[in-house]
C-alpha cells in the first residue's frame, strides 16, 4: 500500500493559495525584498528561514497587510490582496510578542476577532470554547494574560489567531520566547494543531532546527532574496548553494577546480599536496570550472588505518567537541586545512578510540557530498 | 479621512490659539502706541491695503527698549537672578536627589511622592506661605530673635534674598527629579569598580557619579532656569521695588501703563533670549534619548 | 544593603523640612484665633466659618472649578490626539511646525502666553470671561497632556494595535477597544495634571479673564498683595488638603495595582 505523499508543489495543476509575483519592497533607500516570486499551497506548513534582516518578517507583514509591496502583486486564492487592509483579510497572525490584550481576559482575547465579524453570540461562545479545548486552556479562560505562564500565553495567542478559521495563519517567531524544552514540545503541538485544523501555516523563524522540524517546505532567505525553496530533506541533503549548505547545519566546504572523470564523476583539485577528491554530480561541470564540494561532517568517516575508499586523506586530531550523543573531530591536514568529522558516541567516552594529536584517516564516498558552483 | 481629522483638529487649534496670537504680539511690537481702543496703530484697513499697513510698521519700540535703561537692566537682572537661583537650586537639590537614591528601596516611592506633592499644590499658596515666614515679624525673625542669633529683626521680605528663597523653594522638585532619575540609573557596581581601582569615596563620587549624572544636572538646571527668567509671581509677591524682573516689567507695562506695543516688544525680546537655553535643553534631551535607545 | 550615611540623612531631613515647614506653618496658623497671623492666640475654626460666608471667594471658586473642568477635558481630548499624531501619525506636511507648537507652550513664559492670547481675543472682539479662560487654559495644558500621553504611547507595544487590526477591527475600533483602555491611566493622569494647572494658574487667567469672571488665584493674588491674612490661610489649607488627599489616594491605588500585578505573575509562573 502506498500512502500519498503531500507534495502539491510538484503538481502543475495545483492552484497555489498564495502567490508572490515579482514582489519588491523598499523602505526608502533600503531594499528589503528584491523581485521575489513564490507559491505557497493550501494545507502547507511553510517556513521562512533566514538571519535577522533577511526580509522574512517583511514578507510576513505584507501577507498580513501591514506593509504593501513597492511593486509586484500578492494573490490570496487567486485574488490580488495588495490593497486590502489587514482588518479585511482572511489572514490572521500570531505575533512574536503574542500581543495579547492585557486588559481583556483569555476568553475575551480569543473572542475579540469573532466579535468583530458580527457572529451571533451563541456561535461565538461555542467557537471560543472549542478553541479553549483545542489549546487546553479551559481552566484559565477567566484569567488575564499576566496571570498565566509564558507557555500558556503562547497557546492563547495561537487560539486567538485561529478562532476566525483564517485561510492562512502567519506565525512570527512563535516559539522564540519559550525555553528550549518547552519549545520542542510546542513544535509538535503546533504541527498537531495544523493538521487538525487543516489551516495553511506560514512560520517565520531564524532557528533552522525549528524550521526543519515543523515545515513541509522551507524557504531559505538572504538579503531579500529566496536562496532555496524545498523540503527540509532536500535543503539539507542537496543544498543549491554554499550559502544554504552553510546556513543549515555544519558543513565542510572544499573549493577547487573540477575535471570530468566520466560517469557523472568529477575529480576536484582543491589543495596543493592533496590528491584530488572524487565527487558525483548530476549537474555537469566543464573542465577547470570553479566548484565547491559541500560535505556534512557526519558523512566523513574517521579511522586509524588507511581505508580502502575513493577519497581518503590523512591528518591529525586538533580538537574534539564532545556533545554527548555526538563528537565532532577537527582534523588538521598536512597543508593546514581543517576538516570536521562527526561520529555517534555509541560507546562510553573512556573507550573512545581517538584523542588529541592522533594521526587518523578521513574518508568519504563520491556521493557523500554535493558539488556546487556558487 | 479619519487621519486627516485627527491631525487637523489639534493642528488648527494650536495654529489659532498659539501661533496666530504670537504673530499678533510680533505685529503689535512693531506698531505705535495710540490713544485709541485698542491702544495701538496701525489697524489693518482693507481700504488702504497691505502695503500701506506694512509701511507703518517699524522697530521704534525695540529702539525704545534699548534707550531706556529700565529695560536692559531688567533683562540683565532677570538673567542674573535666574542664573544664581539655578545654581543655588542645584546645590540644594543634588544632595537631596543623591540621598534619595541611597535610601532603602522601600522608602523611595514615598520619598518620590513627597517631592512631587508640593508640585501639585498651588504655586501661589506656596509663595504666599513664605510671606508669613520672611516678614519683619515673621516666623524666621521670631525664631532667630528667640535663639539670640540676631538682636533686631532682619528685612528679608521684599528683597532679592526673598526672591531667591521663593525660586529655590518652588522649583526644587524640577531640579531633584531629573537628577534623581539619572542617579537611579547609575549602576552601583561602577562606584565599586572605581573604589576597587583605588579611588577614595570622594574621588569616586567626583570622577564617576557626577559625570554620569551630568544629563540630569543639565536637564534640571534648564527646567529651573527657563521658567525663572520670565517669572512674575515670585518677584511681585516676595520681591521689593528694587527687584527688577522682566516678567514683572511686562505685566506693569501692560496693565499699569497700558503701553501695549512696548509690552509686546518686551515679550518678543524675552522670547529671543529664551531661544538659546530652550534649544540647548532640547539638544540635551535628545542626546539623552539617543543614549538610552 | 544600602546604609544611609549621616550626610544623606541630614540632606533628606533638611530638604524635606525646607519643603514642608512653610506649608505646615500655613496650615497651623489657619486655626489661629488672632487676626495677626504671626501671633498664636489659641485654636479656632472661625476663619473657615468666615470664608464660607465670603460670597466673592465662593463665586471665584465656582468659576475656577468650572474653568478647570471644561479646559482640562478639552485639553485631554486635544492632547491625546496630538500625542497620537506625534507618536503614530507618521510623516505629514507641517509635522515639524506641529511638534514645535505642541512643545513650545511648555517653555513659554506665562506672561507671553497670556499677553498673546489676550491680544488675540481683543482682535476677535471676543468678550473676556469664562470662555476665554477655558480656551487659554485648554491650549497650554493640552501640551502637558500630550507629553504625558506620548510618553506612554512610546512604550506601547504597537503589535497590540496590529493584532486588533489583524483580527478584523477597524482602525477606530482598534483605538477604542485596545489602545485607549491600555493608555487610560496616562490619559487620566494627563487630565488631572491639566485640571491642577488650570486651578493653579494666575498669570494667564489674569490676562484672559474679564470683570465677569474672576478665578480663585486672581482673587487670592489681589488679597495677598495687601499682606498675610488668616482667611487666605484657611482657604489655602482647604486646597492643600484636597490635593494631598488626591495625590495620596492616587499613589496608593497605583501601588496596590503594582503589588497585585506582581503577585499574579508570580502565581502564574508557579502554577504553570
Amino acid at each position: 500500500m502506498q500512502t500519498e505523499v503531500f507534495a502539491p508543489w510538484d503538481d502543475p495543476d495545483q492552484k497555489p493559495l498564495i502567490r508572490f509575483k515579482s514582489v519588491k519592497k523598499q523602505f526608502g533607500d533600503f531594499t528589503a525584498i528584491q523581485d521575489l516570486s513564490l507559491d505557497i499551497f493550501e494545507k502547507e506548513f511553510f517556513a521562512l528561514l533566514g538571519p535577522s534582516g533577511c526580509g522574512k518578517t517583511t514578507m510576513m507583514r505584507m501577507l498580513a497587510g501591514f506593509e504593501t509591496p513597492t511593486s509586484g502583486s500578492i494573490e490570496l486564492a487567486g485574488q490580488d490582496i495588495g490593497s486590502v487592509p489587514p482588518n479585511k483579510r482572511s489572514v490572521n497572525m500570531m505575533f512574536q510578542s503574542y500581543a495579547l490584550f492585557p486588559h481583556l481576559s483569555i476568553w475575551e482575547n480569543i473572542a475579540f476577532g469573532l466579535k468583530r465579524s458580527k457572529m451571533p453570540k451563541g456561535e461565538i461562545e461555542a467557537r471560543v470554547e472549542e478553541m479553549l479545548r483545542l489549546t487546553r486552556l479551559e481552566k484559565f479562560k477567566a484569567r488575564k494574560p499576566h496571570q498565566i505562564s509564558g507557555g500558556q500565553r503562547q497557546r492563547v495567542a495561537l487560539a486567538r489567531s485561529l478562532a476566525k478559521a483564517p485561510k492562512l495563519l502567519l506565525l512570527d517567531e512563535p516559539l522564540a520566547a519559550l525555553d528550549k524544552k518547552l519549545r520542542q514540545d510546542t513544535q509538535f503541538e503546533l504541527m498537531d494543531i495544523q493538521e487538525k485544523t487543516g489551516t495553511t501555516f506560514v512560520i517565520v523563524t531564524h532557528d533552522q532546527e525549528e524550521a526543519m522540524t515543523v515545515a513541509s517546505r522551507v524557504a531559505v532567505m538572504d538579503e531579500g532574496r529566496l536562496m532555496q525553496v524545498s523540503t527540509p530533506a532536500t535543503i539539507y541533503e542537496a543544498p543549491n548553494s554554499v550559502y544554504v549548505a552553510d546556513f543549515i547545519g555544519e558543513v565542510n566546504i572544499l573549493s577547487g577546480h573540477a575535471k570530468p572523470a566520466g560517469d557523472g564523476l568529477y575529480a576536484v583539485t582543491w589543495a596543493d599536496g592533496q590528491p584530488p577528491v572524487i565527487a558525483a554530480s548530476n549537474t555537469p561541470y566543464s573542465d577547470g570550472q570553479q566548484v565547491h564540494l559541500a560535505i556534512r561532517p557526519e558523512k566523513v568517516a574517521i579511522s586509524e588505518a588507511k581505508p580502502d575508499a575513493e577519497n581518503a586523506v590523512e591528518g591529525k586530531v586538533l580538537d574534539i567537541a564532545y556533545l554527548g550523543n555526538l563528537s565532532t573531530y577537527h582534523i588538521a591536514l598536512a597543508g593546514g586545512q581543517i576538516i570536521k568529522a562527526q561520529t555517534a558516541n555509541t560507546q562510553r567516552i573512556s573507550r573512545r578510540s581517538f584523542t588529541w594529536e592522533d594521526t587518523v584517516w578521513l574518508s568519504w564516498t563520491p556521493t557523500a557530498g554535493v558539488l556546487l558552483d556558487q | 479621512m479619519r487621519r486627516f481629522i485627527l491631525i487637523a483638529v489639534p493642528y488648527i487649534w494650536l495654529l489659532a490659539l498659539f501661533l496666530v496670537p504670537f504673530l499678533i504680539v510680533f505685529k503689535i511690537a512693531l506698531s505705535d502706541t495710540a490713544l485709541a481702543r485698542p491702544p495701538y496703530l496701525p489697524q489693518f484697513d482693507w481700504a488702504t491695503g497691505l502695503g500701506a499697513f506694512l509701511a507703518e510698521l517699524d522697530f521704534e519700540n525695540f529702539v525704545f527698549l534699548t534707550s531706556d535703561a529700565l529695560y536692559w537692566k531688567a533683562y540683565l537682572s532677570s538673567l542674573q537672578i535666574a542664573v544664581i537661583a539655578t545654581l543655588i537650586t542645584l546645590l540644594v537639590g543634588y544632595p537631596i536627589a543623591y540621598a534619595m537614591t541611597r535610601a532603602p528601596e522601600a522608602w523611595r516611592p514615598t520619598l518620590m511622592m513627597l517631592i512631587i506633592l508640593p508640585f501639585w499644590t498651588s504655586f501661589l499658596i506656596r509663595i504666599y506661605a513664605w510671606m508669613g515666614i520672611l516678614s519683619q515679624e515673621g516666623f524666621l525673625n521670631q525664631f532667630l530673635l528667640w535663639t539670640g542669633v540676631i538682636s533686631a529683626p532682619l528685612t528679608i521680605l521684599n528683597t532679592n534674598v526673598a526672591v531667591y528663597i521663593g525660586i529655590v523653594y518652588t522649583y526644587l522638585p524640577f531640579m531633584i527629579l531629573p537628577i534623581y532619575a539619572a542617579l537611579d540609573r547609575l549602576d552601583g557596581s561602577l562606584i565599586e569598580a572605581a573604589e576597587d581601582l583605588g579611588c577614595s569615596r570622594l574621588s569616586a563620587f567626583w570622577l564617576v557619579t557626577i559625570p554620569l549624572s551630568k544629563n540630569g544636572i543639565v536637564a534640571g538646571s534648564f527646567l529651573v532656569f527657563i521658567p525663572t527668567l520670565g517669572e512674575f509671581v515670585i518677584p511681585s509677591l516676595l520681591g521689593g521695588s528694587g527687584t527688577l524682573m522682566i516678567g514683572k516689567v511686562l505685566w506693569e507695562e501692560f496693565f499699569s501703563n497700558r503701553d501695549w506695543p512696548v509690552a509686546a516688544a518686551v515679550a518678543v525680546v524675552l522670547l529671543v533670549i529664551l531661544i538659546v537655553p530652550i534649544v540647548l535643553f532640547q539638544r540635551n534631551q535628545q542626546k539623552q534619548a539617543e543614549a538610552e535607545a | 544593603m544600602t546604609r544611609l550615611s549621616w550626610f544623606n540623612v541630614v540632606s533628606l531631613t533638611v530638604g524635606f523640612a525646607f519643603l514642608y515647614i512653610p506649608i505646615l506653618i500655613l496650615v497651623i496658623y489657619s486655626f489661629n484665633e488672632s487676626k495677626l497671623v504671626t501671633v498664636w492666640a489659641g485654636f479656632s475654626t472661625k476663619w473657615y466659618a468666615e470664608l464660607m460666608q465670603n460670597e466673592a471667594f465662593l463665586n471665584a471658586a465656582w468659576v475656577t472649578v468650572k474653568v478647570a473642568v471644561f479646559s482640562s477635558t478639552i485639553a485631554t481630548v486635544l492632547g491625546t490626539m496630538a500625542a497620537y499624531v506625534l507618536v503614530r501619525g507618521g510623516r505629514f506636511t507641517g509635522r515639524t511646525v506641529f511638534s514645535g507648537m505642541v512643545y513650545a507652550p511648555l517653555v513659554m513664559p506665562e506672561v507671553i502666553t497670556g499677553l498673546s492670547l489676550l491680544l488675540l481675543f481683543i482682535g476677535l472682539n471676543l468678550d473676556r470671561g469664562v470662555l476665554t479662560i477655558v480656551l487659554a487654559h485648554a491650549t497650554f495644558s493640552m501640551c502637558y497632556v500630550s507629553v504625558v500621553v506620548s510618553a506612554r504611547l512610546m512604550t506601547f507595544d504597537r503589535a497590540l494595535e496590529e493584532a486588533a487590526l489583524d483580527l478584523g477591527a477597524s482602525p477606530f475600533e482598534a483605538f477604542r477597544l485596545v489602545t485607549l483602555p491600555i493608555i487610560a491611566p496616562s490619559v487620566i493622569a494627563g487630565w488631572l495634571l491639566a485640571f491642577s494647572l488650570s486651578l493653579d494658574d494666575l498669570v494667564i487667567a489674569s490676562f484672559t479673564s474679564g470683570p465677569s469672571a474672576t478665578t480663585l488665584p486672581i482673587k487670592i493674588f489681589s488679597a495677598v498683595r495687601l499682606g498675610v491674612s488668616p482667611e487666605i490661610n484657611a482657604l489655602s489649607t482647604i486646597m492643600i488638603a484636597i490635593v494631598t488627599l488626591g495625590v495620596i489616594t492616587a499613589s496608593l491605588i497605583t501601588k496596590r495595582n503594582a503589588v497585585r500585578q506582581q503577585r499574579d505573575q508570580q502565581l502564574a509562573e508557579r502554577t504553570s
